[in-house]
């Protein structure tokens, strides 16, 4: 590929990532919004957040590692509980590399 | 007589402590993104992706699973059209992220609501969403937080990009479980009230029911809208 189409891809890429990350924040925040969607909108961070943990947690490489040795299942549980006890997010990440560096080092 | 200067207020004269607030909310976020950022240069570079787009991409792009899988396309050959296709269908689901912020930005410019969305990440935005729960949505604070990001998200790159040849491999060091380390912190800040509770546990299952069938970035998508939705069922149902 050259340079040219390469930098094309990246203008177009670049658009495509923006327009649905910018146009429902510029059309919604400037009006009153009905209760109930303002309500399950609410419900959005939650819903992204464990959606995408599973996915990162079970198949970290792309494809389904639900076995007893995948490592990133078992280090999520006390980054989890460490989480909810501490809401210390530089404390949760620092054990996660820790635990998973950690195994790696012995294992 | 005395000449009385009003002071204009200091947050609008001084933004500093608000953007060194920012700078530093964003820390956990900066910790997950420069060696994310990293192992994002070293593999577009092995992809045979020159550096300088190879850069410009985390500047102009700047949303890290697509940039993984658009430097996987173009190393494999695939035209322009599906790399495009496929980055816009991996990053649709800040749809929902960008319309979960709304409610919050009622007295924000609209200049300044286009800038805030150019950096919206699943990282920035579940800080963002946590902050503007709690009342905090003061512009310099958060645009701070995703200059902060976006920095560390280019720095990485440009790092991975330069020494890409002499680290070869980021497993050794945990670097790969910084992420999923974020998003478990942040989740654990959503998940104060029931309904939340129900709300997590229902994405989670349809994530992983729709990981299993191969739904792909679809079944993220699907998944955040079914469990919200489930949420707010039980969330009404409660309160009746």
């Amino acid at each position: 590929m050259d340079q040219k189409l390469i930098l094309l891809t990246i203008a177009g890429m670049a658009l495509v990532t923006y327009l649905p990350r910018m146009l429902p924040a510029l059309a919604l925040s400037s009006r009153r919004l009905n209760p109930w969607l303002e309500r399950w909108l609410s419900h959005v961070p939650a819903a992204v957040l464990s959606a995408l943990l599973i996915p990162s947690l079970l198949a970290p490489e792309g494809r389904i590692q639900a076995s007893w040795d995948n490592l990133f299942l078992w280090a999520a549980l006390p980054c989890f509980l460490l989480a909810l006890k501490t809401r210390s997010f530089f404390g949760v990440v620092a054990l996660g590399l820790g635990l998973v560096a950690g195994v790696r080092f012995l294992s | 007589m005395e000449s009385v200067q009003t002071l204009p207020p200091a947050s609008a004269e001084r933004p500093w402590p608000e953007i060194l607030s920012g700078m530093r909310q964003a820390l956990p976020i900066v910790l997950g993104f420069v060696p994310v950022g990293f192992a994002y240069g070293v593999l577009a570079l092995k992809a045979g992706l020159p550096a300088l787009p190879a850069a410009l991409m985390s500047v102009f792009v700047f949303a890290g699973s697509a940039q993984f899988i658009a430097v996987g396309l173009l190393a494999a050959g695939a035209p322009a059209v599906t790399v495009i296709v496929t980055t816009f269908v991996v990053n649709l689901r800040h749809l929902l992220m960008s319309a979960a912020l709304a409610p919050h930005l009622r007295q924000w410019s609209r200049p300044g609501v286009a800038w805030l969305c150019f950096q919206l990440t699943d990282e920035t935005f579940a800080l963002h969403a946590t902050r503007f729960a709690r009342g905090e949505t003061s512009k310099a604070e958060t645009l701070a937080v995703n200059a902060t990001a976006q920095a560390a998200w280019v720095a990485g790159s440009v790092l991975g990009i330069l020494c890409g040849e002499l680290i070869g491999d980021v497993k050794p060091l945990g670097l790969d479980f910084a992420l999923p380390a974020m998003f478990l912190a942040l989740l654990a800040g959503q998940v104060g009230s029931r309904p939340r509770v129900a709300t997590a546990l229902a994405s989670a299952a349809f994530s992983l029911l729709f990981l299993a069938l191969g739904f792909g970035q679809w079944g993220v998508i699907a998944a955040c809208v079914l469990g919200a939705t489930f949420g707010t069922g039980v969330e009404s149902w409660t309160r009746n």
